[in-house]
This record gives structure tokens, sequence and C-alpha cells, in this order.
């Protein structure tokens, strides 16, 4: 039984590791015997710059790519590239955002200013919105690297996929040597409110 | 059970499933995961080649010797190979010969926006086009069988988002493909005018009876819908029309050339409104045309950038989704930028401080153009950097010379930048070199060259010796200098472009996302020494923030190569526990 299609996007900057994210929901999409796409980015973006990778999974996929205003959810490792990529969520959809914050050139060589209250901004304006300090939780948990689980574990309570389909996929695309921090870090983001 | 799959990984299977046992490429965005996962089979041998033209050689002496052979490179690496393949149209084949060509609309890592489809009409070479990575696996197998039948090689056309996405595979069976005999045939494999004549006539027939295929091929096919208005389209723009128009008739081309006149005037005949929705250039629709069928197409669509589901309806249907932005923050550009502990990032520092007219090229290096650095002064192709600093210096004179370097990846230099140095000492140019040498090619994400002593399979190799191949051309003067040494490295520079006579320095330091380099970690700016005088912020360090009343060092992101701390003049920047001095 599935509804419409789910589409995820995941943001953030070149080098955050947005990779392993998208593989992990690739993998409950195939379980979930879905029509799954993911499209990424390789190449020159990924040296620091904006990045973006599209999921969407469900009865037939055609297009790889999200339109602005299609996103169920979008998964933010930074809180510039959330409000960035925002346009893209729909009315009721759900912005899980890391509150790291990550200087593009811009703002280094003081062109540009960081923009100020981003968080409190999206919150006021979309509802859905949750922002977290995943990069701190991640550490609790042993690795900064699982900053990736972090989100995915809230992102998946906020899903109609059932938790024990989230924990297989993590356990097939996850080293075996990681699996633990992994797990004890999407259980942290699963708790999260 | 159906696997995920990048399209890239997907044309790799379809050669493993095809029986290919040769595979050669030169690294390219999008291309470059194809041969990266066909190295994975062990029972294929593959090569990065120095370059596309050697790589489609290589392919073709496989292909005449009895193997099937890939080729992958992107779409400006067919222009380097070109010349190959204008003439491997005329020999045609032995063993199957497939090449992969990608395209990257919307230039999200090219320098320009080629359309590679016009390679297959002026080549007179068949061109296949998948839409997911299903007929990515599906259409190279196609496309071997397509070459041996026909006598010829056939490429297949990728762009960005199919070569990129990952969609699902059904694997299928390897084929228990057979080494063909090798028989000398000097008519068919020398191509000498008297014999070119006569293969040219075998081309055009070979044409006309692939136009033949191409009408009944299962790579183009009918899928009926509402008859008011009939789609014809490709690759991944059949995805995007799929999505815009939710109940027309679609004619989905596979084979893009040549194209199934009869199949398309069958369709266009029952249809009431024609359009064809393909990205950049009208290469189907003006076919189409000619046919003197009425049709809409890039009246409407753009011929510049990638297309969308959102771009069509906008354009064919005037249905626009308005989003209403409901923050009203600027959003500053996030531009790629060179690493943290980048070893260029210290060669930049000196050339922007001499004030040098930088001849660049293409690589991770090309990123020392933009702010702050904003020390390159031209880009053009593979090799470029070199013919043209000595063509600036011809055009200037000697004066303009000695403000003027070269600056080209290791990579680059081997693929096409060896031939333009060879070109200054033949035809006494003085112009100075810079040879970045960083242990691997980076921007298309570590792939090993000749330059590194390893092989695509991670074998060890003889590697290049880069001073003694520059030697051995005729440059006397060839320094290695470490750029992270700034005092040095500035002096180097300092003397060889104001030597009258041709320079190269060998820029030497491995790239810092190298599993084996280790710096020391993240560094501090000690508050009661640092004089905010902002200059380490010159080298232009995304780790280095200004943050107003203070500099401060990001330690999530600083890996500790000290290229600051060797221009702060204040002694400022360091390690937590560094002795106090």
């Amino acid at each position: 039984m599935i509804m419409n299609n789910l589409n995820i996007m995941i943001v953030g900057v070149g080098g955050q590791g947005t990779l392993l994210a998208s593989r992990i929901l690739g993998t409950v999409g195939i379980k979930k015997s879905y029509d799954v796409k993911v499209s990424e980015v390789h190449g020159m973006s990924q040296r620091g710059g904006s990045v973006v990778t599209y999921v969407k999974m469900g009865e037939k996929v055609y297009s790889p790519l999200i339109e602005k205003g299609e996103a169920d959810i979008i998964m933010a490792f930074e809180q510039l590239e959330a409000l960035r990529w925002i346009d893209y969520l729909k009315d009721n959809g759900n912005l899980i955002t890391n509150e790291q914050k990550i200087n593009p050139m811009p703002v280094i060589t003081g062109k540009a200013e960081y923009p100020k209250g981003i968080i409190e901004k999206l919150k006021e304006n979309y509802k859905g919105t949750v922002s977290l300090d995943a990069l701190n939780i991640a550490k609790q948990c042993g690795n900064t690297k699982a900053v990736n689980l972090v989100l995915i574990g809230v992102l998946a309570k906020r899903t109609d996929i059932e938790k024990e389909v989230w924990l297989e996929a993590i356990k097939e695309t996850v080293p075996a040597k990681f699996l633990d921090v992994n797990i004890k870090a999407f259980e942290a983001g699963y708790e999260v409110s | 059970m159906k696997k995920l799959m990048l399209g890239n990984e997907a044309v790799a299977r379809g050669a493993y499933e095809a029986g290919v046992t040769v595979a050669t490429a030169y690294p390219g965005t999008p291309s470059t995961e194809i041969t990266e996962n066909i190295a994975k089979y062990d029972e294929i041998y593959s090569e990065w080649s120095p370059n596309e033209k050697v790589a489609l050689e290589v392919a073709v002496g496989s292909s005449i010797a009895g193997a099937r052979a890939i080729c992958s490179m992107k779409h400006v690496g067919l222009n380097v190979a070109a010349d190959p393949l204008f003439t491997a149209s005329y020999t045609g084949v032995n063993g199957g010969l497939v090449i992969m060509v990608a395209d990257d609309p919307g230039m999200h890592s090219s320098q320009n926006e080629q359309d590679s489809r016009f390679y297959a009409r002026s080549s007179k070479v068949p061109m296949l086009e998948p839409a997911d990575s299903q007929e990515c696996k599906d259409y190279v197998k196609e496309a071997f069988e397509i070459s041996e039948t026909y006598d010829c090689p056939v490429i297949v056309r990728l762009s960005t988002r199919i070569a990129h996405s990952q969609s699902l595979v059904q694997t299928g069976e390897k084929v228990e493909y057979k080494l063909k005999d090798y028989c000398k045939n000097f008519g068919k494999y020398v191509m000498m005018p008297a014999m070119a004549k006569l293969r040219h006539i075998e081309v055009e027939k070979r044409m006309a009876a692939l136009r033949e295929y191409s009408n009944n091929s299962y790579l183009n096919k009918i899928e009926w819908g509402n008859k008011d208005i009939g789609i014809i389209t490709s690759g991944i723009s059949y995805q995007y029309a799929r999505e815009a128009f939710k109940d027309a008739s679609f004619l989905k081309i596979g084979m893009v050339y040549p194209l199934p006149e009869k199949l398309i005037s069958d369709f266009a005949a029952e249809v009431k409104e024609l359009y064809v929705v393909e990205e950049l250039e009208p290469f189907i629709e003006n076919q189409i045309r000619k046919m003197g069928i009425k049709v809409i197409g890039k009246d409407l669509l753009p011929v510049i950038g990638e297309l969308s589901a959102a771009i069509i309806k906008e354009k064919m249907l005037n249905t626009k989704t308005e989003i209403n932005r409901k923050i009203d923050l600027n959003v500053p550009v996030r531009p790629p930028v060179m690493c943290p502990g980048c070893p260029h990032r210290g060669m930049y520092y000196v050339l922007k401080k001499l004030k040098l007219t930088v001849s660049g090229d293409i690589g991770c290096y090309t990123l020392g153009a933009l702010p702050p650095t904003e020390s390159m002064d031209t880009c053009i192709c593979m090799g470029a950097s070199i013919s043209a600093a000595h063509g600036m210096e011809k055009a200037r004179g000697r004066e303009f010379g000695k403000k003027t370097v070269a600056v080209i990846g290791d990579s680059t230099f081997i693929h096409s930048g060896i031939t333009g140095l060879i070109d200054i000492v033949y035809n006494k140019g003085c112009s100075t070199v810079i040879i970045l040498d960083n242990s691997i090619t980076g921007m298309t994400g570590h792939q090993h060259n000749p330059t590194t002593g390893y092989t695509i399979k991670g074998e060890p190799t003889r590697q290049v010796d880069l001073v003694k191949l520059a030697n051995a051309v005729g440059i006397d003067r060839v320094r290695v200098a470490d750029p992270f040494d700034i005092k040095e490295f500035e002096k180097v520079v300092r003397e060889e472009t104001q030597v009258d006579e041709p320079s190269v320095i060998i820029s030497q330091r491995p790239c810092a996302l190298l599993k084996y380099v280790k710096y020391e970690g993240a560094l501090t700016i000690k508050s009661d020494k640092c004089k905010k005088c902002k200059l380490c912020m010159s080298v232009g360090c995304p780790a280095i923030v200004d943050l107003g009343d203070r500099i401060e060092i990001n330690e999530d992101l600083c890996v500790g190569c000290r290229l600051c701390t060797k221009v702060c003049n204040f002694g400022a920047i360091g390690k937590d526990g560094d002795d106090n001095e």
C-alpha cells in the first residue's frame, strides 16, 4: 500500500558525506518494493560547494529530480543550505535541519553576510521544521561522522515506513565495524521530537 | 532482486554481461564511474589511458584483434578522440566496439555544453541514448550486437542525470563471448586513399541498413495515450516529459542516430499536435522538420542548460507553479572551493603576490580563478595552459612572458600538456610551466595516472618521472618545490620567470584528501598575538573565519596544514600546546 510518491531531498555542503544517507534511503525504498530513483551530484561542487541529492520512491518514478514545492521532506546538513532549498518543500512538508553552520567563501571574504536567525525564521514559516545539533548528538554517540544517521533517525520517525525496515537497511548499508555507533545515532535521532 | 545502480555502474554491468574483455578511459565527470566499476570485474582488462584519443585507439586495436571493447569519456573527451572515431567508422570492427560519451547539460562540472549527438551524424556512427539505469545496461549489450552486425563502432550517449542517477536494475547472465579470429585484412584496416574510398561505400550501405534497423528496433517505441498531443523524446528528457504531459502519447527514441524515420512519420500521422522534447540542440527536431513534418520544439524550449518537468510545463503547457518565498533573508552563494590543506593554495598565494598572468588548465586547481585567490587568467581545455602561455609570449614579447606562467595538473600534463611543452622548446619560447604534482587525479575523485605509479586496479607500475621527461624534451631548468614552503616557492618562481629559456617548476605535495596524508589536526588563533591584519584570510582557506571582532579557525574543517601559520607575521596561529617561542 502506498500513497503518493515520497520525495526526499538531502542538502548540504560538498564533503559532508550525504552519500551514505542517500544509500540508506534507497535501500529502504527497495525493501518496500517501491520504484526508486536517487540523483546525486559528483564533480566540482563536491569541493565544498552546495550539494543536493534527490531521493524519490513510489509506485512509478519518472524524473529523478524533485521540483520546487514537491519535496515531502528536506534533510539539511547545514542551516544555510536548508534556507537555500526551502522553496522545494511542500506546504505541509517536513524540514529536518542540522544546526551546524559552515561559512561559504563570500562570507569568509567579507563580500556577504551569513544570514542571522535562519532557524527561527524557518520554524516560524514552516510548521514541520525540526532543528537539532546533530553534530553534538553524533559526538555523544561516539563518532561525529554519524551525523548522517542522527538525521536519518529524525526523518524515519516522520515517514509511514516501519522502524524495522530502517534498521535492516542500515545494517545492510553501513560497514560492520561502524554499525553500533550508527545504530545508536539512529536511535538518538528517532527520539528527537 | 533488482539492485539500485548508478547509470554509470549499470553501463559497467552491461559491458560485463556483454563479454567485454578490454575497457579503456580517461576520467571525466560525469563518465568516470563507468570505468571505475568495470575495473572491479577481474575478467576485464581495464586501464586509465593518458587521454581519450589513446583510450579509443587502444579499444580500436582490441576490437580489430577480436575482443569486445568499451571506451568511455566525457563529452569534451570525444573531441580529443574524434580523430580515431572518424576513421574507425570506416574500418568498422571485428569484436564489438562501444564508445560511451557522457554529456553535461547545465555544466555541473564542465567547460562547455556541447551536444555530442552531432558526432554520431558527422562520423556516421550509430548512437543510442538510454533513459534510466536499466536501459544503460540493456542498451550497452544491444550496442555490442549492433556493432558486430553492422560492422561499426556504436556510441552510447549519457547525460549527467542518467550517469549520476541511481535506479533499479535487473541484472542478467554474462554471455560467453569467444574472442573472434584475427585475420590480416589491409583493405579493411589500412586506411589509405585507395582502401578508404571503398570503405566509404560500405559506410553508406551500413547507414542505410541501420535506418531500417532503427524503424524496427525495440529501442524506439510508441507508448499510446491521448492522441491530441504526441511527444517525441529521448534520454532523460523522456522522464521529464512523462511527468509534464501526464496522458499524452509518446514516441520514445532509444536510437537517436539514425532516427526511425518511418516510425516517426507513422506516429506524427496519428496525433493532432507533435512536440519534440530534447535537451540542448534541436538535433531530433531539425531532422523531423527536414522530413516535412510540422513540429513544436525549440521555438518554446531553451537550448541552454538542463530541462526539467517544471520547465517543460511552463514553456509548453503554460502552467507555472508559483512558489511564494516566505523568508526574506539573502542567501549567499556557495561556490566550490579548494579543500582545507589543499597544496594548490600555497602556490596560488605566491602567484597572486607576484601579480603574474596565469594561463590555467582543467582540474581542481581551476578553482584558483575564484575569489579570494583570483589567480587565473585563462582556462580553455585540457593542456591549453602551456600552449596558450607560449602564444601569449609570442604575441606580446619576452617582457610579458616574464610575468606569465602556465599552471597544469600532473594528469592534465600527461593528457596533452607535454606536446605544448615540446612546442615551447622547439619554437624557442621561454615560458615557465608549473606542474602541480599532487600524486593523484583530483577533481574526478582520485584516479591513478601515469605519474602516480599505480594502475586502475591498484597494481604498482612504472612511474613517469616528470623531471626526466621535461629534461628529455629539452628543458634544462627543472626545479622541484614544495608549495607549502612559500618563501622558497616564491624564490623559485621569481628566478624561473626571469631566465631567458623555458623552465618547469614541479609543485610537489600530495592532495590533502589522500588517505595517507595526515596533518596534525585543527590549529587555533591565539587572540593575544593576533593583530587582526587578516593576512591569513588571503590564503583563502574555508576553515579561517572572520567573526568581525576576531578571526577564528573552524576546528571541524581545519586539517592543520600550517600554510596560514607561515603567512602570519605575528606567530599567532598554531596548535594548542605549541611551545611558547
